[in-house]
C-alpha cells in the first residue's frame, strides 16, 4: 500500500517535472518576457504618440499625450494630404531614390563583374581605390563637394543632387556585388566562353539574372539611404520645390514650430512609405546584415 | 607601309586579338570607366581639394585664386584651439563609449533572447529594428516631441510625478544624454541584427553537446556563442565607432548643437561653424581631421582587430 501510493506520487511527480516547463512558466522566461515587452513597450510609445499626435488638437495633446483621441480629428491629416507641396517632395525623392539606385547598381555590378571575372593590370589598386569610399561619411567633402557641383553648373538640379549620392553608394555595392559574382560557380562561366558568348553578354543574360538576391539586398540599402538622405540635398538644393521629403519635414517643422499635432501628423505620412517598404522587404535587409556577419 | 611596320601591325592585331578574347577590353572599357570617373570626380577630387582649401581663408564665392587668402596651419590652429570643438569631440567619444558599453551589451542581451526561430521572436526582432528605417532627422523630430516639457510625454510624466516641465534637451547637463537615448532607441535593432544573423550561424550540434556536457546557460552564452559569432562583434562595433564619428543628422531636429553649444559632435561642428557660415577653409580642415581620423582607424581596426582565419 504505502509501496504503491510512493510509487504512484513519483510517477505523478515525473508527470508533473514533464509537463511544468510547458504550463507553468519558469522565473528566467517570465523575467525574460517581462523585459523584452518593456522594450518593445520603449520602442513603439513614440511611434503611438506620434501616429495619435495628429488626430487631437493642441490641447488635447498638451494634457492627454499618451490617452487615444476623445474624437479622431481628421482636419490636421486633411490639411497635411491636400497640400501639394508634400506630394511634390515625394515625388521629388522618389525620382532622386530611383535614379540614384539604379546607376548605382548599374555601374557597381558592372565594375565589380570586372573585378571578379576578368583579370586585368591595376585591378586590386582599382578595387582598393573605390572600397576606401566606405571608410569616410560625405560630410568629411561637403564643402569641397558643394564647390565642385557649383563649378560644374549643377547646383540645384537633378544630377547635381543623384551624381553625388551615386559615387558615395559605390564602394558598398561593388563589395556586395563582387563577393556575390565571385562565389558563383566558375563552370557556368567557362561553359560560356567556350560557347563564344562574349564578357558583356555573360554578364547581362547570366550573372544580373542569378543575382536577384544580391540586387534585392543592396537595392534596398540604398533605397533606404536615398530616401533618408538629407545632409546633400540640404547643401546642393536651393529651392524649396525641389526638396526631398526630409528638407520638407524640418523646412514644414520650422514654419508650425509649436503646433506638434500638425508636425506630428507631417511626420506620421512621411514615414507610412518607409515602414509600408520595410515590412515588404525585410527579408533583404535581414540577409545583407546577416552576410557580413556569418561570412568569417 | 614599310613591310616592317605591317608585320609590326600584324602583330599589333593579333595581340589585340588575343587580349581581346570574349570581348574582354571592349567590356573593360565600358565597365570600368563609370565608376571610376564618378568615384574620382565625386569623391577624391573633393576630399583632395579639402586639404588644399583647408590651408585657405575663403569665403567660396568667386574662385579661390581670387578671393581666398593663404593662411597656413591657421585654421586647424584655430580649430583645434576653439572649445566648442573640445566639446564636439568629447561628445563624440563619450557616444562611442556609450554605444560600446551600453548600447551593445543591451543589443546582445536582446539578440540572445529572441535569436531562437519562433513566431514571437519574429515579432520582437521586427519591433526592435523599425527604428532603424527612420531617416535620423525623423527620429530626432519624434523625440523632440516626446521630450518636450511642455507638450510631449516626458512633460506629461513628469506632471504626474508633481514637477512642472522638464526639459532634457534645454538643459546643458542632460542634453547629450538625452540624445544617446535616442541613438539607442534607434540603432539597439540593427546590432541586434548583425548579432541575431551570427547566432543563427551557430552548428545546433555544438550546442547539444554542450548541454550534453552540463554547460549552465550562462557557460553556453560565454564558452562558445560568444566566441563563435566574434566576427559579428567586430563588424557591429566597427560600425557603431564609425557611426558615432559620423553622427550629426539626428541633433539638427533635437537641439541644433545646443544649449550653448554643449551637445555638438564633430560634423555638427563643421556644418555649425563651416557650412552655415560658408567658411570653406575652416570648415575643410575640421573636415581633413575628421577623415584622417576615420581612415585612420578604419585600418588601424582592419589590422590589429579584424583577424582574418
Amino acid at each position: 500500500m504505502t509501496e504503491l501510493t510512493s510509487h504512484r506520487t513519483a510517477s505523478e511527480l515525473a508527470d508533473q517535472s514533464l509537463i511544468r516547463p510547458r504550463k507553468v512558466m519558469s522565473l528566467p522566461r517570465v523575467l525574460r518576457l517581462a523585459f523584452l515587452f518593456a522594450s518593445s513597450a520603449f520602442v513603439l510609445i513614440p511611434f503611438y504618440a506620434t501616429v495619435l499626435g495628429g488626430f487631437k488638437t493642441t490641447g488635447e495633446l498638451r494634457t492627454q499625450p499618451f490617452a487615444l483621441p476623445q474624437t479622431w480629428d481628421l482636419t490636421y491629416y486633411k490639411q497635411i494630404l491636400s497640400d501639394p507641396a508634400l506630394w511634390n517632395m515625394m515625388w521629388n525623392s522618389l525620382l532622386y531614390s530611383g535614379l540614384t539606385i539604379f546607376f548605382t547598381m548599374l555601374i557597381a555590378s558592372m565594375v565589380a563583374f570586372t573585378f571578379s571575372h576578368i583579370h586585368f593590370f591595376g585591378k586590386k589598386y582599382a578595387y582598393s581605390y573605390l572600397i576606401t569610399g566606405m571608410m569616410f561619411p560625405a560630410a568629411v567633402a561637403i564643402l569641397s563637394l558643394f564647390i565642385k557641383i557649383r563649378d560644374f553648373g549643377l547646383l540645384d538640379t537633378t544630377a547635381g543632387v543623384v551624381l553625388p549620392q551615386i559615387a558615395f553608394g559605390l564602394a558598398m555595392s561593388v563589395l556586395f556585388f563582387k563577393s556575390f559574382f565571385e562565389q558563383l560557380p566558375k563552370e557556368i562561366f567557362e561553359a560560356a566562353m567556350v560557347d563564344g558568348c562574349g564578357y558583356t553578354r555573360f554578364f547581362f543574360k547570366v550573372v544580373i539574372p542569378l543575382s536577384t538576391p544580391i540586387l534585392a539586398t543592396v537595392g534596398v540599402f540604398l533605397l533606404v539611404g536615398s530616401w533618408n538622405s538629407y545632409i546633400m540635398p540640404l547643401i546642393l538644393l536651393n529651392s524649396p520645390e525641389k526638396y526631398p521629403w526630409t528638407l520638407g519635414l524640418m523646412q514644414f517643422r520650422g514654419q508650425y514650430n509649436v503646433e506638434w499635432n500638425l508636425v506630428l501628423g507631417y511626420i506620421t505620412v512621411t514615414i507610412i512609405p518607409a515602414i509600408v517598404f520595410f515590412l515588404l522587404a525585410q527579408r533583404y535587409i535581414v540577409a545583407g546584415l546577416g552576410q557580413g556577419a556569418v561570412k568569417g | 607601309m614599310t613591310e616592317q611596320t605591317a608585320s609590326l601591325w600584324a602583330s599589333f592585331q593579333h595581340w589585340l586579338y588575343r587580349k581581346n578574347m570574349g570581348g574582354r577590353l571592349t567590356t573593360l572599357m565600358f565597365f570600368l570607366p563609370p565608376a571610376l570617373v564618378l568615384f574620382t570626380l565625386f569623391v577624391f577630387l573633393p576630399v583632395s581639394e579639402a586639404f588644399y582649401y583647408s590651408f585657405f581663408k575663403w569665403k567660396g564665392l568667386s574662385a579661390i585664386s581670387e578671393s581666398g587668402t593663404w593662411v597656413g596651419l591657421k585654421n586647424y590652429s584655430q580649430v583645434l584651439g576653439h572649445s566648442v570643438f573640445h566639446t564636439a569631440v568629447l561628445n563624440t567619444l563619450k557616444l562611442i563609449l556609450i554605444s560600446l558599453l551600453i548600447q551593445l551589451p543591451i543589443a546582445m542581451a536582446i539578440a540572445l533572447m529572441v535569436a531562437e526561430q519562433s513566431r514571437l521572436n519574429a515579432l520582437f526582432r521586427l519591433v526592435y529594428f523599425l527604428p532603424f528605417i527612420l531617416a535620423d532627422v525623423v527620429a530626432g523630430l519624434i523625440w523632440r516631441y516626446v521630450y518636450d516639457g511642455d507638450y510631449g510625454l516626458v512633460g506629461q510624466i513628469s506632471r504626474m510625478l508633481g514637477s512642472e516641465g522638464f526639459y532634457p534637451l534645454a538643459d546643458r547637463d542632460t542634453a547629450f544624454y538625452a540624445i544617446m537615448v535616442v541613438v539607442i532607441w534607434k540603432y539597439t535593432g540593427y546590432h541586434m541584427m548583425i548579432y541575431i544573423a551570427g547566432l543563427q550561424g551557430i552548428p545546433k550540434d555544438m550546442l547539444e553537446a554542450a548541454k550534453l556536457d552540463g554547460a549552465n546557460w550562462w557557460q553556453t552564452i560565454v564558452k562558445i556563442k560568444l566566441p563563435l559569432i566574434k566576427h559579428a562583434i567586430q563588424l557591429s562595433v566597427f560600425f557603431s565607432i564609425i557611426g558615432a564619428l559620423q553622427f550629426f543628422e539626428m541633433i539638427i531636429p533635437l537641439t541644433n548643437g545646443g544649449p550653448s553649444n554643449s551637445s555638438h559632435t564633430i560634423v555638427t561642428y563643421l556644418y555649425q561653424y563651416g557650412i552655415v557660415r560658408m567658411k570653406v577653409g575652416f570648415g575643410s580642415s575640421v573636415g581633413v581631421m575628421l577623415f584622417v581620423t576615420c581612415v585612420l582607424f578604419a585600418f588601424m581596426y582592419q589590422k590589429f582587430v579584424m583577424t582574418r582565419d
